[in-house]
């Protein structure tokens, strides 16, 4: 990362400890904001939360490898989380599974190379009533079947990319 | 497709007013508050069906250490496969979810409230912020509420982010204090030492919805409803082999038979009643109760159709329950992977009885020697699918599959 853009994420995580409380509790929201703006924390980022909360970067870490919607590793712009429990399963999941495989060229845990499509498993999203259920980054699809699997993926390619993440590949 | 509307039967919180409730729990005095909860017999909603009354009571009663003050936590972090019920509540009746908040606040002498809502429900966050914000504007929130002097109160909205195991309120309270989501000892219970070692009450979305309805229409109302022991109405989050899978309220007590005639379940082979860490009830025990007293959940029911695999079902659950162990004991971190293993061999069609036996005492040591209520209920699902349906596990070929 170039120093410029590390000091302006130091200087946007000071702003946040500042809005959500210089305490131990402000550390989820904080890391939180992060993810859903940059889709990862880098080592550097958790570094300066620590430095900012004043506790060991250790600890960030833990907090962050603990919770399936915190990633250390970089994830793509679109994380498509299909729900891999037992109502979405009985409704037809493992095809919706393969065919956004299909899709997209890439296995459940992996990320596209262009860096704009992560897929990953879920657990229940509590849609089961109407499964097969998926989440596309906060939006969340229903009833989803393999055909529209590829429908779903143009969706992210063009309808709302301009609010979207913005990846932290930089 | 865009979600659809879960409600399948009219629902009592479509007659409650929003601001009655509250209202006229403000008229009462905070032991008389308490004692209306009681009065009603009103148990808690999110699986383990404490009674709230007392719990709110052991609240009050409790010691602030130091200047801080108590804290009211809603539970919305609805991870229970197979549990929905929840997010119709938030989505539809959020005003009497931040009510019942209000007035638990007001019995126990509470001035912060954190609702903690599942990460994967972050698209009901707008919706939430407005309505508290109207409820400030209203009066119902913030200082002096609804003019009655010195009851100062607001609530704030925090996110989970992906781990069931932040449903069990100390882990819940781990994650709130900026932790891992790592279940505590108990005793101490949060309502002595809760968050920021405070006193604090924990109760689910639903169970805060109840006491505002209970408090617009009476104890004795709620009471009227139901059995003796498991008062009042129960929404049931529906899902799997029926017509009309969706969310659905009952009076508790209902059998299972007469629940799965309302939701076009008939000729079901199995229920299972609580989600991953309830049990799947057979057919021949379909005339069961959905009560404290015989089948507690906390709403979900999934039901299974005659072509299903129970084996399947179970190696789902197991799943579930490897993918969301915390690991920090022994029995549920290595017992939910060895029962995993177990169900694999049993899939090849490579278990003995004799090994079997042995799962079965591993599920034993799991619900006795784990930390937490998701080690202790994870064999739950394991144990009622090789009790119930040994005929259909053992001795599998590779055509049973
Ligand atoms: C693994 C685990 C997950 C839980 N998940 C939830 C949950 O998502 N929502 C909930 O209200 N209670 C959940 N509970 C129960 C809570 O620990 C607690 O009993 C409940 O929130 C108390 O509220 P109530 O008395 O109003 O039901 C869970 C318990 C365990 C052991
Ligand atoms: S029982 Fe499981 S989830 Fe609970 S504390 Fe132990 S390892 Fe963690």
């Amino acid at each position: 990362m170039l120093v410029s853009q590390q000091q302006k994420l130091q200087e946007e995580i000071r702003a946040l400890v500042a809005r959500h409380g210089r305490t131990r509790a402000a550390l989820m929201p904080v890391l939180q904001e992060l993810q859903e703006k940059y889709a990862s924390i880098t080592d550097f980022a958790m570094q300066v939360v620590a430095d900012e909360l004043g506790i060991h970067p250790s600890e960030v870490y833990g907090v962050v490898s603990f919770y399936a919607f915190l990633h250390h590793e970089p994830k793509g712009r679109f994380q498509i989380r299909l729900c891999q429990t037992i109502s979405c399963d009985l409704a037809g999941k493992a095809r919706v599974a393969k065919q956004l495989e299909n899709e997209l060229g890439i296995a459940f845990g992996e990320t596209t190379p262009d860096g704009r499509f992560s897929l990953e498993w879920a657990s229940c999203l509590g849609m089961c009533d109407q499964g097969p259920a998926l989440l596309v980054n906060d939006r969340v699809y229903t009833r989803v079947t393999a055909e529209q699997a590829h429908r779903i993926i143009e969706e992210c390619r063009s309808v709302f990319g301009a609010h979207a993440t913005q990846a932290a590949h930089a | 497709m865009q979600p659809s509307d879960s409600r399948k039967t009219p629902l009592t919180f479509d007659t409650i007013e929003p601001g009655s409730g509250l209202a006229a729990a403000l008229a009462k005095s905070r032991a008389d508050i308490i004692g209306e909860v009681s009065a009603s017999n009103l148990k808690g909603r999110g699986g383990a069906g404490f009674p709230t009354g007392t719990k709110w009571n052991l609240a009050a009663a409790a010691r602030v250490h130091g200047e801080a003050a108590k804290y009211v936590i809603c539970n919305a972090d609805e991870g229970e496969p197979g549990t929905f019920k929840d997010r119709v509540l938030l989505t539809a009746y959020a005003d009497l979810v931040f009510e019942g908040m209000t007035i638990a606040a007001r019995a126990i002498g509470a001035t912060r409230g954190l609702l903690y809502l599942r990460g994967e429900y972050v698209y009901l966050r707008p919706h939430l912020e407005a309505v508290l914000d109207r409820r400030r504007k209203a009066g119902q929130l913030g200082a002096d509420i609804l003019g009655t002097p010195g009851f100062e109160f607001d609530i704030e909205i925090r996110m989970g982010a992906g781990a069931y195991v932040c449903g069990e309120e100390t882990a819940l309270i781990e994650s709130l204090e900026g932790h891992r989501g790592e279940p505590r000892n108990r005793p101490p219970f949060p309502v002595n030492t809760g968050f920021m070692g405070q006193p604090t009450v924990v109760n689910n979305v639903e169970t805060l919805a109840s006491v505002t309805a209970i408090f617009a229409k009476g104890a004795a109302w709620f009471r009227g409803i139901g059995t003796e022991k498991s008062s009042g109405f129960k929404l049931f989050s529906v899902s799997g082999d029926c017509d009309a899978p969706g969310v659905y309220e009952f009076p508790l007590g209902i059998t299972i038979a007469e629940l799965l005639e309302r939701v076009g379940g008939t000729g079901a082979k199995a229920v299972q009643v609580g989600g991953a860490s309830g049990q799947a009830v057979p057919a021949s025990q379909f005339g069961r109760r959905i009560a404290f007293e015989d089948l507690a959940t906390g709403g979900s029911i999934i039901v299974f159709g005659p072509g299903r695999d129970m084996l399947h079902v179970a190696k789902n659950f197991m799943e579930f329950f490897v993918e969301e162990s915390c690991g920090q004991c022994t029995p549920c971190r290595a017992g939910n992977a060895k029962l995993l293993e177990g169900i694999e061999r049993l899939e090849r069609g490579a278990c003995s009885s004799a090994y079997l036996n042995e799962l079965v005492r591993l599920c034993e040591t799991m619900q006795v020697a784990s930390k937490c209520g998701l080690g202790q209920s994870s064999p739950n699902a394991f144990l009622s699918i090789v009790t119930n349906f040994q005929d259909e596990i053992l001795g599998r070929t590779p055509a049973d599959r």
